[in-house]
């Protein structure tokens, strides 16, 4: 031997980095380094304007206390309404229009081209943004609530429909096998070896989405799509700061409010 | 099992009397209320609008068809901005968040009667107002550009990160703690040998998972004044240079998709 075996005393335990391979950690840390230097580099702050928004910020919050319920309450109350009902009716018309587009995204169920398709209508809904699809629905239907609906719709499909889709996929598949083995039709097999199995999760999801189609129902708003949104930018625009403050807190109330139920619902239909 | 019994035959029901009945209810309500959403809905429309809204669509369509591609060249600069907006965003929300989720996970937080609520409340806020509102406010205070834009993505995503990583701390097995802990390790040195470890791989996946929301989110933050490609949007509608709006909408439609494959591939490399 002409080593002697190491020693384990004086030599000291390191933790195994997260990544193992030492030339990808390093060359991520410079990446990210050149990053930071190339990003805060073009950032080009003003710091006098920064400055100067400090003071105007303080003013601004000062402004915006205390918030102010009444002036504007029926206002709020109005636009608070909207947005529910608006919610409300775009997650019913979103669900019973993914359906069929859901079902038709689930491999074991349809042939190629009709996968392709629902997946391809599925893709476009998710990858646009909805104030993106807010804008432009509201110049193609008008201002208002109906612009709204619209876009809520059409984000609800491509979210629901997805969800049902890999739910379909991943499900057990001995109940649809047995079916077919009885000789069943097509919608036989969706209405008893399908639905039973992914309805409580559907359920679920679509209690999920309301919430969702609440919040996002404050946002589309700004843009001209009805609901508390809309009164908000308003505010904003009349530089009615106390009304804007006693909104946005109406706004962070309802959201908690309806997270919890949501949160509760969902535990209830499982 | 339920049954009737029809002609002396007992036949296979999926559902009792009882519970089709309650079911036939429920969607009584919901179709009633649905109704009843929807005559508001209809009632504050203005239907020959949206009568005439296929014939506006096709106009639109015609004027954004085709793009004017000359104009991508001066797209470079606001994708630059959206770019760092949505990652610089992210990097000050995850300084921010991981203190907070420490503070909010019940077994590492110092004190579960005054951080802990603390925490869990910055998330909660922080979580329930979108990020276009609070960009609208930002631009109020600090002025329009980049600045507001990176601070409105962070404010929003510190609550997105610190609610799932916080959720992580929690189910960490504690078997790692406890025998770290056994070997006399401060409560510093239990986080960082017992508990990052077993975190890390999620951290990463929640963090690129954030990043790539933020990507989506800083595109259209400029629509209410915050910097990157929804700034140019925001113009080109205003100026009806509908030929312009679709180079920009496919550059936005590109950015998103780039950047939702570079979150899967490395989601799915950590975990």
């Amino acid at each position: 031997m002409a080593e002697a075996a190491p020693l384990a005393v004086g030599r000291t335990w390191r933790r195994p980095p997260f990544i193992a391979n030492a030339r990808l950690r390093w060359l991520l840390w410079i990446g990210v380094a050149v990053y930071l230097a190339a990003a805060l580099g073009t950032l080009d702050l003003n710091w006098q304007r920064m400055a100067q928004g400090l003071e105007r910020g303080q003013r601004f919050v000062s402004g915006f206390l205390p918030p102010d319920f009444s002036s504007r309450g029926e206002a709020i109350f109005e636009g608070v309404l909207e947005s529910l009902w608006m919610a409300f009716a775009a997650t019913v018309v979103g669900i019973v229009l993914s359906i069929p587009i859901g079902v038709g995204g689930a491999r074991n169920l349809v042939p190629q081209p009709v996968y392709a398709v629902c997946r391809s209508i599925m893709a476009v809904s998710r990858t646009l943004p909805e104030i993106l699809v807010a804008i432009l629905f509201v110049k193609l239907f008008g201002f208002g609530t109906f612009a709204g609906f619209m876009t809520l719709t059409f984000a609800t499909v491509g979210y629901f429909g997805k969800l049902l889709a890999e739910d379909i996929e991943s499900a057990n598949q001995a109940p649809l096998e047995a079916m077919r083995a009885s000789g069943a039709t097509w919608l036989q097999r969706l209405n008893y070896a399908v639905q039973p199995l992914v309805m409580p999760r559907a359920i679920g999801i679509a209690i999920y989405r309301l919430d969702m189609n609440f919040r996002e129902s404050a946002v589309i708003g700004i843009v001209g799509a009805g609901g508390i949104g809309a009164t908000l930018n308003t505010a904003f625009d009349r530089y009615e700061y106390p009304s804007a403050a006693a909104i946005l807190l109406v706004i962070i109330v309802i959201v908690l409010g309806s997270e919890y139920l949501s949160a509760y619902c969902r535990r209830l239909v499982r | 099992m339920p049954t009737v019994t029809q002609g002396g035959t007992r036949l296979w029901r999926r559902m009792s009397a009882e519970a089709s009945f309650k079911r036939w209810v429920l969607w009584l309500i919901a179709t009633a209320v649905f109704v009843w959403c929807w005559q508001k809905i209809s009632a504050g429309t203005e239907w020959s609008f949206v009568l005439d809204a296929p014939a506006q669509g096709a106009d639109i369509l015609d004027r954004m068809i085709p793009p004017e591609w000359g104009y991508a060249k001066t797209l470079g600069r606001p994708l630059w901005d959206t770019l760092n907006m949505a990652t610089l965003g992210t990097m000050i929300a995850v300084v921010i968040a991981v203190p907070l989720a420490f503070l909010a996970a019940q077994n590492t937080t110092p004190s579960g009667l005054f951080a802990r609520p603390f925490a869990l409340f910055c998330i909660v806020a922080s979580r329930s107002i979108n990020s276009v509102i609070w960009a609208l406010v930002l631009v109020l205070i600090l002025g329009p550009g980049v600045l507001s834009g990176t601070i409105a993505i962070a404010l929003r995503s510190v609550g997105f990160i610190g609610k799932l990583l916080y959720e992580a701390i929690e189910e960490t097995d504690r078997r790692p703690r406890d025998a770290i802990a056994s070997t006399g390790a401060s409560q510093g040195q239990v986080i960082a040998y017992a508990v990052v470890p077993q975190i890390m791989p999620v951290f990463a996946g929640i963090a690129v998972f954030r990043w790539d929301i933020n990507i989506r989110e800083s595109t259209i933050l400029g629509l209410v004044g915050a910097g990157g490609l929804g700034l140019q949007l925001n113009a080109a509608i205003g100026n009806l240079d509908w030929s312009h709006v679709s180079v920009i909408l496919l550059a936005i439609f590109a950015t998103v998709i780039v950047s939702e494959w570079v979150s899967a591939r490395v989601r799915k490399a950590v975990t």
